[in-house]
């Protein structure tokens, strides 16, 4: 148990009479990089808000870094780290501001920061615009920048919701490369995609559909079993029975 | 001649370049796909088309017309889906279709088969405000209210973008059809493997396309020998090993794989410069490059 760094027992969520996730069960190795899939709407977004301890389960139980998420979901967001393509940098702030404020939060020292920050800044060729609006940066900067930040304070897990959406493709290989780095410096990574040749780039995948995990494998294993070419065909097989959209 | 033709436009927004010499033919009847990252200008590109924004210049032909003298012609000849869902969220599905029918002096009766597969999925919701759609709801909906008035050419802006696999399969089946009656479209995507839907495709980035091709010429094209290898242990670790090896141009992760491009090593050749560093080879294989592989060689190609 203390080698995975997330275990999931029949997490279960509902609203109302409709069950958005419906007992589902995995766990997910220390520095394995997860691919969490499924069509809009299967309740990949709820059963990740629950892991992040943002919203609680109706039963079941999950342990992330250590911690369980329903008895102290405060904790859990001290061991994560979390990107979206949607939200993951104050435009208003420079870049400076924007790591400060982040490793901040987490309760990293001042000191460490300033150092840190430093190494992490010249790593990406960034350094001399540490003073720039992140607003200004080109977006491939910005998601490079957004996903250094989320794992700066060296989290357990680091959350990847959509993280690559629109961004070039050498931007995006660059982007995959810095999740290896990760995940071979011992962080584990949960990732959600839309596109399918990356749910190819990681360890293991699981596929939701209608709120239960239909499929779990690595993307070799899940193609030997469903005789698919590619994990886009092994998705279309398990998605296009879905009852329900979001 | 060309449904859709656009001769060296420019654009900027003040200072700030949008386009920079822009061209391309649309031939009737074909699917024409626009591939690029945001920021590349592919939505400036689609409102200079469908006659929403003035080109700063060069000129632009659509069904013959010209974009500055001829828009309200244009207008009515052209389908147009935004990026960003543009109906009404406060109208029904069917208040929606009705009012884009009424606009276009047209009827949904009049051009009912036109959408009939489309919206008949669609009919169960059609007393449901747009706004409480789902994602792929709203994507069919939108291709209904542009294609209700028949037009002779599609715009689509990024109509796949944020959609889960199964219905962005779905919808490229839907436009196959619409193009089986003789409609002309034109499509951005930032999907690279959507290219291979297309007949013709542009990669286009910061302004300008670099390459226009079928999709298999662009992969013919790629003039470069790539190979896949199985790597054990640190992926990092083989990238930084491989990418230092005499005649290897890149090298990038692929799972527990790793894509090798190189100019000119034959298979042979490579597979003794990693052994000799200590790779296991037996897994080594020439890999076909895909249009993303293709994507990140022209336009290195074009920075050099």
């Amino acid at each position: 148990m203390s080698e995975n760094a997330i275990y999931a027992e029949s997490l279960t969520k509902r609203f109302g009479s409709f069950t958005a996730v419906d007992h589902i069960s995995f766990s997910v190795a220390k520095g394995e990089i997860f691919g969490f899939l499924g069509a809009n709407g299967a309740g990949k977004t709820t059963a990740m808000r629950m892991l992040c301890g943002l919203s609680r389960p109706t039963s079941g139980r999950a342990v992330v870094a250590g911690v369980d998420i329903s008895r102290r979901p405060e904790d859990v967001k001290r061991h994560i780290g979390y990107m979206s393509q949607k939200f993951s940098l104050y435009d208003d702030l420079t870049v400076s501001e924007n790591i400060t404020l982040f490793a901040g939060i987490y309760g990293m020292k001042e000191k460490d920061i300033a150092r840190k920050s430093r190494d992490m800044l010249t790593r990406l060729g960034l350094y001399g615009e540490r003073d720039t609006l992140v607003a200004s940066l080109p977006l491939g900067w910005k998601q490079k920048l957004a996903f250094s930040s989320a794992v700066f304070h060296e989290p357990a897990v680091v959350f990847l919701d959509e993280p690559t959406g629109g961004v070039d493709p050498v931007t995006r290989r660059q982007f995959w490369r810095m999740i290896y780095e990760a995940a071979e410096r011992g962080i584990t990574v949960f990732v959600t995609t839309h596109y399918m040749d990356e749910a190819e780039y990681c360890h293991r995948v699981s596929i939701m559909v209608d709120g239960h995990i239909s499929a779990m494998g690595t993307p070799s294993g899940l193609k030997a079993e469903y005789g698919a070419g590619s994990m886009d065909e092994v998705f279309y097989i398990l998605a296009r029975g879905a009852r329900r959209s979001e | 001649m060309s449904e859709v033709s656009v001769r060296n436009v420019s654009m900027s927004y003040g200072r700030v370049p949008a386009l920079d010499g822009v061209s391309l033919e649309v031939e009737g009847g074909t699917v024409f796909g626009i591939i690029g990252p945001d920021g590349a200008g592919k939505t400036t590109l689609f409102r200079i088309m469908t006659t929403l924004l003035v080109p700063g210049s060069g000129e632009v032909r659509v069904c013959g017309c010209d974009v500055r003298k001829d828009f309200m012609e244009i207008r009515r000849m052209i389908g147009y889906m935004p990026g960003h869902f543009s109906l009404y969220q406060d109208l029904t599905v069917e208040e929606n279709l009705s009012l884009f029918a009424a606009v276009f002096n047209t009827s949904i009766q009049e051009n009912y088969h036109l959408v009939a597969e489309i919206y008949s999925q669609l009919e169960p919701f059609r007393k449901r405000r747009a706004g409480k759609l789902s994602g792929g709801m709203k994507q069919k909906l939108a291709l209904c209210c542009a294609m209700i008035h028949k037009p002779r050419v599609l715009f689509l802006d990024e109509p796949t973008t944020g959609v889960d696999p199964v219905s962005r399969k779905e919808f490229w089946q839907m436009l196959a059809r619409l193009k089986a009656q003789g409609i002309t479209i034109v499509v951005s995507t930032p999907y690279m493997d959507e290219a291979s839907k297309c007949d013709v495709i542009s990669l286009m980035k910061d302004g300008r396309f670099f390459r226009t091709d079928t999709p298999e010429a662009i992969v013919k094209g790629f003039g470069k020998r790539m190979y896949e290898l199985g790597v054990q242990g640190s992926i990092v670790r083989a990238l930084d090993d491989v990418a230092s090896v005499q005649g290897v141009e890149s090298c990038s992760p692929f799972g527990d794989r790793i894509h090798i491009v190189s100019p000119s090593l034959g298979r042979e050749e490579l597979s003794g410069r990693l052994s000799a560093i200590g790779y296991d080879t037996s897994s080594l294989r020439e890999a076909e490059p895909t249009v993303e592989d293709c994507f990140i060689e022209f336009d290195s190609r074009q920075n050099e």
